[in-house]
């Protein structure tokens, strides 16, 4: 083989191995991505039952009712509307009755937020980034969800983080500075 | 006084990092010997008054001096001394301070050890070392001093996040940082080769040690961050995909692909241009990682306080770095003189496909990583990247790379042989079928996908040894022969089978723990039992009990296999006054390579207590993996030829190992 014959080959297989990589990604980013929803927009968007997302909002105060072998159900509500929840399984140690919440699941055909995974991400002065926005941009943030909203929000935790989910709480600067 | 003191260490040695980032420059260029030999110096007393800084910090976090913000928020008088210690990087200005301390540890090495260097040569790795260090001291003094006073000193501190009270938390770091940091020496000598437009295998015998201990640690820094997730977090996930974990999984493909390459250069003079480019990117992955956790762009557990401020000087920072240094490349690269041929089947065409593999897979980990961050700040669309998306993308990039790694070592250099190494991995290809076959019937025809990858994980670890026995002629010379050879093999040469193994080893590991995990959920009372693939877990009662900052419920569970008692698990929930937060201590039986898992939930008002339980199979693997990995790593490091600070090996030596 010729210098030319060697360098085409290995730039060819470079372009192929990278063409293979981008055709991955795109199809990864069609089907495997989960869009963030609050319950307001739920009602706007009529997700289709089946289809995997993610919920957040705040655990209404009152609506929590454990069942039988660690079932429960409870409303997420942003402040206009409220959605089902239902879930079986341990709950995060941080998950409480009007705290920010995040569940991922898809609903089912009768209205109910199915969740198999639920993220209580936060502390007593903090809730998840995702509710945070979302309550700001309806304009029902109110400064006792945080002593520093601001820096709650700004600090959230990726969605993603489901290592968290179990309640570790997010490690927090004190409110000197 | 300490803190004033561990303050002022830090600004000298800012104006230490100043000098030797000037200095050093202006004497290479002038020849000047004096002027050169300034960088040695300087890298030196920095490191000392860095560490004499460092100490200052530890001191005030031991003796809990209140009256200083970073001890106050993060300490607590009660909290055990250990903690203390580890409280000092468990937060962000400590963290940053481990940062540059090790950071000024490895240029004082480089002075120390680097004595056989040419001498404009380390003149310049240390000044590039320097603006890396000037930058991130500049960071710390303006946005981010561990130092600063409270005017009115409070009694008692806010104690340490209690996720972080654990033995982790005084390894994890450390070893993350020592592997991240350890790059930036890979780093300044890719920019200082750039900059004297010089570039030989000398040079890829000098950086390779270095980038071989930054990878041992990256290695084991990772390993054990998922082995801490794993046992802290109660639930028994390893790894999430969590933004912070691909921040430190990026710099290490980025890092075994430099390593790999690196080979190629120190053998064959060729892949100059590509290694001095992978030597840049796995140190700016390695900033990037610095700037997704620190500045809390996208925050998760490790994710501490946030600032913006902070948040746009480390982003000005990397901009510089990586902006700067990819011009350089850019600018100065196709100076560099091209190196020797190679046929695409051969030991380097391997070698090169391993590196696609790997920096096409790193990619994919960037994209999934950053797209999400990007598409919030451009459409504000909130979406989550999570494990599908990399399971559709890592996973295919990363299966056809462990096919392929058995073939590596059996090709010779310049042109292989691929039908001979095929013929020579007839062995391990027979042994996976025959473990793909067993496995199947075991299972009972349950998915063909995880038979299907563990005869992949045996091929890669039954070929890794076959290579062993094809160099020391095992089977065709007498047993003493092969002994003999075996012993005369060189480190590094047993190092890949060990890294190569190892990687066979983890595979096994994921494979078992993910398809075979079994779970148990539920609500239990004194007296109930669980049962779980075959064990028995009787929940025997639960008590109180008061830790040092913390009080505790723990539940004892009396585990039963086949009727017989095997031993007895105590998980428990701590709750922290302080901070007014509660964690999970999960207990963990190990038998074999495996595990039950026991952690607890809430506890309700009749007393029965939620529980989950699991057992996971040969789960131990996925760290064993990194483990001997990170062996490997350090037999080929202990390799004569490779030794940190080895006077340069003569000519005939030299000549003898390319035989080899």
């Amino acid at each position: 083989m010729t210098r030319k014959q060697r360098r085409l080959t290995i730039i060819g297989g470079s372009l192929a191995v990278l063409a293979v990589a981008a055709a991955l990604v795109l199809n990864a980013m069609r089907d495997s991505i989960v869009f963030f929803s609050t319950p307001a927009m739920v009602a706007e968007k009529h997700i289709q039952a089946g289809k995997r997302f993610r919920l957040g909002g705040l655990v209404q105060p009152g609506s929590l009712v454990r069942g039988e072998n660690l079932a429960v159900t409870f409303q997420v509500g942003d402040g206009s509307a409220t959605l089902p929840v239902s879930y079986r399984g341990l709950l995060p140690d941080l998950f409480r009755e009007g705290q920010g919440v995040i569940a991922e699941g898809a609903l089912d055909s009768s209205g109910v937020f199915k969740a198999d995974t639920v993220l209580a991400k936060h502390d007593e002065n903090y809730m998840p980034k995702d509710v945070a926005d979302a309550l700001k941009k309806q304009g029902l943030w109110k400064n006792e969800y945080g002593a520093k909203p601001n820096d709650g929000a700004k600090s959230e935790s990726n969605p993603g983080a489901s290592r968290a989910a179990q309640g570790a709480p997010r490690p927090e600067q004190g409110a000197l500075r | 006084m300490i803190a004033e003191a561990g303050h002022y260490a830090l600004v000298l040695a800012l104006a230490l990092a100043l000098i030797q980032s000037t200095l050093p420059l202006l004497g290479a260029r002038w020849r000047d010997v004096a002027l050169m030999n300034v960088a040695r110096s300087t890298a030196i007393a920095q490191l000392m008054f860095v560490a004499a800084s460092f100490a200052a910090l530890i001191t005030l976090h031991v003796f809990s001096d209140f009256s200083v913000v970073n001890v106050f928020e993060n300490s607590h008088s009660m909290k055990p001394l250990i903690y203390k210690i580890t409280g000092v990087w468990g937060n962000h200005e400590g963290s940053m301070l481990l940062w540059v301390s090790i950071l000024a540890l490895f240029g004082g090495l480089v002075a120390m050890l680097g004595n056989n260097l040419p001498l404009s040569l380390r003149a310049h790795v240390l000044a590039v070392q320097a603006w890396i260090a000037s930058a991130f001291y500049l960071f710390i003094l303006i946005t981010s001093n561990p130092f600063l006073r409270i005017a009115n000193p409070p009694i008692e501190g806010r104690d340490l996040n209690p996720v972080l009270q654990d033995i982790g938390l005084a390894v994890h770091p450390p070893m993350l940082y020592l592997g991240y940091v350890g790059f930036s020496i890979s780093f300044s000598f890719a920019v200082a080769a750039l900059i004297e437009g010089r570039i030989d295998a000398a040079w890829a015998r000098w950086v390779r040690p270095w980038t071989l201990v930054a990878w041992i640690f990256l290695t084991l820094g990772i390993a054990m961050g998922s082995y801490w997730a794993y046992y802290e977090l109660g639930w028994g996930g390893w790894w999430f995909w969590d933004p912070v974990e691909n921040a430190s999984l990026m710099p290490w493909l980025a890092g075994t692909a430099l390593l790999h390459s690196l080979v190629v250069m120190e053998k064959r003079n060729a892949l100059k241009i590509w290694t001095i480019l992978l030597s840049i990117l796995a140190f700016s992955l390695s900033l990037l990682g610095t700037f997704l956790v620190r500045s809390g762009v996208l925050t998760s557990v490790h994710a501490f306080a946030t600032d913006p401020t902070r948040g746009v000087f480390i982003l000005l920072i990397l901009c510089i770095f990586i902006g700067g240094s990819l011009s350089l490349y850019a600018w100065r690269a196709s100076a560099l003189k091209q190196g020797g041929l190679f046929a695409p089947i051969s030991r380097e065409g391997a070698l090169v496909l391993n590196n696609l593999f790997l920096t096409s897979a790193c990619a994919t980990v960037f994209v999934g990583t950053l797209y999400p961050l990007a598409l919030e700040v451009i459409t504000g669309d909130k979406i989550s990247v999570g494990a599908p998306f990399f399971n559709l993308t890592f996973g295919p990039l990363f299966l056809p790379l462990m096919i392929t790694v058995p073939f590596g070592p059996l090709l010779a250099w310049k042109r292989g042989d691929l039908l001979g190494a095929a013929q020579r991995l007839m062995g391990a290809g027979i042994a996976a079928l025959i473990i793909v076959a067993l496995v199947w019937a075991w299972t009972l025809g349950g998915g063909t996908f995880a038979p299907l990858a563990i005869g992949l994980a045996v091929f890669v670890m039954i070929g890794a040894l076959s290579d062993l026995a094809e160099r020391i002629g095992l089977f065709r010379t007498p047993l003493g022969t092969a002994l003999r050879r075996a012993r005369g093999l060189p480190r590094s040469s047993w190092g890949t089978v060990f890294a190569h193994a190892g990687v066979g080893v983890a595979l096994i590991g994921i494979v078992c723990e993910t398809t075979w995990n079994s779970e148990y959920i539920s609500s239990m009372k004194p007296g109930d039992v669980a049962r779980i693939a075959g064990y028995e877990l009787k929940l025997d009662g639960v008590r109180s009990a008061q830790g040092p900052n913390f009080r505790e419920m723990i539940a004892q569970f009396s585990v039963r296999l086949d009727g017989r008692l095997l031993d007895t698990m105590t998980p428990s929930k701590r709750s922290f006054a302080t901070r007014g937060s509660t964690t999970t201590e999960a207990a963990l039986l190990t038998r074999g390579a495996s595990q039950l898992y026991v952690s607890l939930g809430e506890i309700a008002g009749d007393g029965t207590i939620a529980v989950r339980i699991y057992h996971k199979p040969l789960v131990l693997l996925i760290w064993l993996g990194p483990v001997l990995m990170a062996f490997g790593g350090l037999l080929s490091l202990s390799d004569r030829r490779l030794r940190v600070g080895a006077p340069k090996p003569a000519k005939s030596i030299r000549g003898l190992q390319a035989a080899e």
